[in-house]
């Protein structure tokens, strides 16, 4: 009998007291106002007029509301040696082709660390994770002497090849792709498939959540990564080294500065909003199963 | 090539350590014990799929890695060739370099208050947000992921903790009346390093956090079932008992993100605190590698101040797995 309850009972969701509901709420709207507050400060900042910037009492939203900035930011665009649709080409070039290429080549390179028992498994996987704690600060150098060496310098190879692999993509999918039952896998080689056809037919499908959080993390470092040691061609630059010039004016461009912000946040922003979609889709049924 | 396979998965199952390969019984007792090479071609495959990956990375990172170690032992300052000058380096920067010290100091604080308190906060409200409806799943991550996406809008920050009376909270505090006088947040040298923690809070949610979110869906439901079956009552015992140990590689995955974030913390201060900060009080040896590494040109003394910090860093990693390790 009591058996035959419990089993009523497993459909629904564990029980939960309501104060304990209520606290939950507060804690997250609390938490929530602390994240979206500045993030809102920023945005409005952006539509201030120069005077609204620098008054007091401060004012959180903007009175008289100005695409100034905007304009502003236009117009010091306009003035440099390249129509701004060429960075914007440049910047949307190398973003896709170098996250496509990095979530590929991650996902290409973990499924072996995660499932296969090949020699040197164990020191590759340590490489990886030990290579995420060095601090980038003083690879810089190295970097650009190796980049020149390869003749890369000025060219989108520059800006690409580096980008693509990623010990961040490769852990993450490694972590993921353990999680995928060996008998999945097994069932792939019994039809005759190799380990290339088993890899894109059976486990990209089954870690599909985490190939879409990787295309965030890539893109977003990507999209924001300035390049400008690697390139000196007006013409091969992207977006983010013009806006670290612009930025490098000052006090005296607060306002524009907070409308550069905004005008590259609006990528990451859109794809984040795509993917999350997808992942919490997926979500909806259930996890992996054999 | 059907024969290979059977021969690969007979292997497999002899020298896997994996927990979820099954072992079958063997027929053939002389694959019991194969050459090196022999297993090296059976995963020949295996290592076409990582080559892509094996030659980038080590062009592009393993080599510049070993070049800063090996730099790290030399005086280079950019433009002449560097000079080896052995363990001088670490030599003046353990015993000679008060400033390091304080850098340090600063260093430990956000690692070990920051880092703590983004990592549970970060898996408490993956936890909390995997119960709400697909939309307001939605909406809530990108509240929560929101600063990390937005990029450096962490510059906001310096608009409200700015000093002057135009500073929002500045601004609010004098209103209500708390403050007659505006308070110099970022530089006085009490409250700078507080602000930078802040920020450093209000950026919690990042790669662990996406992390998470994605994992919870990667557990089986049926395990979840099958736990009411088994008595689990409240959903502390289901997080402790199902969810915990099911999430095990994304708890990995999020603690050597928060690791590297924690100490390798620098773009922020810059931004807020300014670079350097006043009496370096609220650098760290991000910013201080960043320091020599940049502005005073002594590329080598950098690089052994780098290493310094990795070796930090592995350290902490290696502790914080053992304990994950053994809690999972």
């Amino acid at each position: 009998m009591k058996v035959r309850f419990h089993r009523l009972r497993t459909n629904r969701k564990l029980n939960r007291s309501a104060g304990g509901n209520f606290l939950l709420f507060l804690v997250l709207a609390l938490l929530g106002a602390f994240m979206v507050l500045p993030l809102l400060y920023a945005f409005v900042s952006a539509f201030k007029p120069m005077e609204e910037l620098f008054i007091f009492p401060p004012r959180f939203f903007v009175a008289n509301p100005t695409l100034d900035n905007f304009i502003h930011l236009s117009q010091i665009l306009s003035n440099y040696w390249v129509p701004f649709s060429r960075y914007l080409f440049n910047s949307v070039f190398v973003s896709v082709v170098a996250t496509f290429g990095s979530v590929m080549v991650s996902s290409m390179a973990a499924y072996p660390m995660a499932k296969h028992s090949f020699p040197g498994r164990k020191p590759l996987s340590d490489v990886v994770v030990l290579a995420l704690l060095f601090t980038p600060q003083v690879l810089y150098i190295p970097q650009y002497i190796i980049i020149a060496k390869l003749g890369l310098i000025n060219t989108y190879g520059a800006l690409i090849l580096p980008a693509i692999q990623s010990p961040l993509g490769v852990f993450l999918m490694k972590q993921f792709m353990t999680q995928i039952p060996t008998s999945l896998l097994e069932a792939s080689r019994i039809d005759g498939a190799n380990e290339f056809t088993t890899w894109w037919k059976v486990v990209m499908p089954s870690v599909k959540p985490a190939w879409l959080t990787l295309i965030i993390f890539a893109f977003q470092s990507i999209w924001n990564q300035p390049g400008n040691s690697y390139v000196y061609d007006e013409a091969m630059k992207v977006l983010p080294s013009i806006m670290s010039q612009i930025q490098a004016g000052g006090l005296a461009r607060a306002g524009v500065v907070a409308a550069v912000a905004l005008v590259m946040m609006i990528p990451p922003l859109v794809l984040f909003q795509l993917t999350q979609r997808s992942v919490i889709e997926t979500m909806t049924t259930s996890g992996i199963k054999e | 090539m059907k024969n290979w396979q059977e021969n690969e998965r007979s292997l497999d199952s002899i020298m896997n350590r994996n927990k979820n390969v099954v072992a079958r019984p063997q027929k053939n007792p002389s694959y019991k014990n194969p050459g090196l090479f022999h297993r090296i071609w059976i995963h020949r495959e295996s290592y076409l799929l990582m080559l892509p990956f094996l030659v980038l990375f080590s062009v592009f990172t393993l080599l510049p890695i070993f070049s800063a170690i090996t730099l790290s032992f030399t005086s280079f300052n950019m433009l002449e060739m560097p000079r080896w000058v052995g363990w001088l380096n670490y030599i003046r920067l353990l015993l000679d370099d008060q400033i390091f010290l304080q850098v340090l100091k600063n260093t430990l604080v956000f690692a070990f208050i920051t880092g703590p308190i983004s990592y549970v906060l970060s898996f408490m409200l993956a936890w909390f947000i995997n119960d709400f409806g697909p939309t307001m799943r939605s909406f809530l991550t990108l509240v929560f992921y929101g600063p990390t996406l937005a990029g450096n809008v962490f510059f906001i920050w310096t608009f409200i903790f700015s000093g002057d009376y135009y500073g929002l909270l500045n601004g609010w505090l004098i209103n209500l009346g708390i403050l007659r006088e505006p308070i110099d947040w970022i530089g006085d040298t009490n409250y700078v390093l507080s602000v930078v923690l802040v920020v450093q809070i209000w950026l919690s949610f990042g790669a662990g956090f996406l992390a998470f979110i994605a994992g919870f869906q990667s557990i089986d439901r049926s395990l979840y079932e099958a736990a009411v079956i088994d008595g689990v009552r409240n959903r502390w015992q289901e997080l402790w008992y199902i969810t915990l140990p099911s999430m095990a590689p994304q708890l990995l995955f999020g603690a050597v993100m928060q690791i590297g974030a924690s100490f390798g913390v620098s773009e922020v201060i810059k931004a807020v605190a300014g670079f350097p900060s006043r009496g370096y009080t609220a650098d760290t040896i991000g910013t201080y590698i960043n320091d020599y590494g940049v502005v005073r040109f002594e590329m080598g003394y950098a690089c052994a101040i780098a290493v310094v910090l990795f070796l930090m860093m592995v350290g902490t990693n290696k502790v914080i797995m053992k304990l994950l390790k053994g809690l999972l």
